[in-house]
């Protein structure tokens, strides 16, 4: 084929090497600095199935690192801007888009339709949750990650080798590591780092060269310096996420400074806590609780100065999307003691 | 014994530097980071890894090469 012509003529690749690039299943989480970069290429390379998931959409501020996105993506779901643009890329290969959160309660079903997991997250929340479902389901993952000019990247749960756990056991402390809106990030390290991610994915796909399982890449582009550190793999880390449910290890893992979301049990253990319910009044069932408001999302913009910002307001829907919304909406207006509850109605009214 | 010490990420900007060499006289990892502690004491409510010689090493461990890394996760996307 024409479009794989370079592919064909080395040697590494060729038509058969061809062939297993079409027959790969390939998901990549998070459409964004690293999720672009990574589908650009996987896409252009004629991976023959690919999988994003992402439930944010496409704003202005995005568009400095996210290549896939141009200003007539602006306001779409990142996923589904994605498949649109790597479908004119490759309309040979099969995209399919989730345009929804990653969770405990989704993931362990969307990855298992895939062979290889790719990390273009931003969040510890996530990071530890698709280690810990690669562990579950057997799947490789590979990792990227950004801080600033420096970046990290590994392929974990690979051939025996180490996981994300066996790295980092546990996530960091709440607050302890800020993130790129935070911090900032020079947009072409997420295309590096992305890059990279993207090579190893074919490397294992093609079975070619030597993969970075048990290695960590670290690269820093102000020097230009990269070191390998090696990961020894803890097989106590591994054995650990198999004996909890991914739902405990998920509540365990609330750490994330830029998660808005809290688990329901976490909720009803904080202090002075206020659960407002932004459904619309229709909605079932309804929550008893001494310390309930309800406010439905498209009217809380109108009644902020009812809500008590002195306490901690845990806002809970029916599955924990308009409440990340309410959540948004309400630290914009400066009340920023304020979570989604994870999971909706029906995760609090098992904890209630 | 000097050891060569590398910082990764956040860490460095309590260091204010990449690199850079220490005396050290303790035994363990432990000990270093005791040490580096009293040097930076911000660097103790951080999370971090410690290689040797570009291994991830558990902190228990005796300090036996001159290049030691210490390493934050980072989680920006």
């Amino acid at each position: 084929m024409e479009r794989y012509s370079r592919h064909m003529v080395l040697d590494e690749v060729g038509p058969q090497g061809q062939q297993k690039l079409s027959l790969a299943k390939v998901l990549v989480v998070g459409a964004g600095g690293l999720g672009c970069p990574v589908l650009q290429y996987l896409a252009a390379s004629g991976i023959g199935s690919l999988g994003i998931i992402d439930f944010d959409v496409v704003e202005t501020s995005n568009l400095q690192r996210q290549v896939l996105f141009g200003t007539q993506s602006l306001g779409m779901n990142k996923a589904l801007a994605a498949k649109e643009r790597l479908l004119d890329l490759n309309p040979t290969i099969t995209v399919v888009a989730y345009p929804e959160k990653l969770t405990s309660a989704n993931i362990l079903t969307i990855a298992k339709e895939y062979e290889i997991i790719v990390d273009g997250s931003d969040n510890f929340a996530t990071r530890y949750l698709i280690n810990d479902a690669a562990v579950l389901l057997g799947l490789p993952v590979v990792y990227g990650s950004i801080y600033k000019f420096e970046g990290q990247v590994s392929v974990f749960n690979y051939q025996n080798g180490p996981s994300y756990r066996c790295l980092f056991p546990t996530p960091p402390k709440q607050d302890s590591v800020p993130n790129c809106s935070e911090v900032g990030v020079l947009g072409v390290l997420t295309g590096i780092i992305g890059t990279l991610q993207a090579n190893e994915v074919l490397k294992i796909v093609l079975d070619l060269g030597t993969s970075l399982s048990g290695k960590l890449l670290c690269y820093n582009s102000k020097t230009n310096v990269f070191t390998q550190l090696t990961i020894p793999r803890i097989p106590a880390e591994i054995e650990k996420v198999k004996s909890d449910t991914l739902q405990e290890n998920e509540e365990a893992v609330f750490c994330s400074n830029n998660s808005l979301e809290i688990s329901a049990k976490n909720a009803l253990e904080m202090k002075e806590v206020v659960f407002l319910d932004v459904r619309e009044p229709h909605e079932r069932p309804k929550i008893q609780h001494p310390n309930a408001m309800h406010i439905p999302l498209r009217e809380l913009e109108h009644h902020l100065q009812t809500i008590p910002s002195e306490k901690t307001i845990a806002c809970f829907c029916q599955s924990g999307i308009r409440s990340i919304t309410a959540v948004q909406l309400l630290q914009k207006n400066n009340i920023s003691k304020c979570y989604s509850i994870q999971g909706g109605v029906f995760e609090l009214t098992k904890v209630l | 014994m000097k050891l060569h010490i590398k910082y990764f990420g956040l860490l460095t900007e309590i260091t204010h530097c990449e690199e850079e060499t220490i005396v050290f006289t303790g035994k363990t990892i432990s000990d270093l980071l005791e040490q580096l502690f009293e040097k930076y004491p911000s660097l103790q409510g951080k999370d971090f890894q410690v290689a040797q010689n570009n291994q991830v090493t558990p902190r228990g461990e005796t300090v036996s090469s001159n290049e030691i890394a210490l390493l934050p996760p980072f989680s920006g996307g």
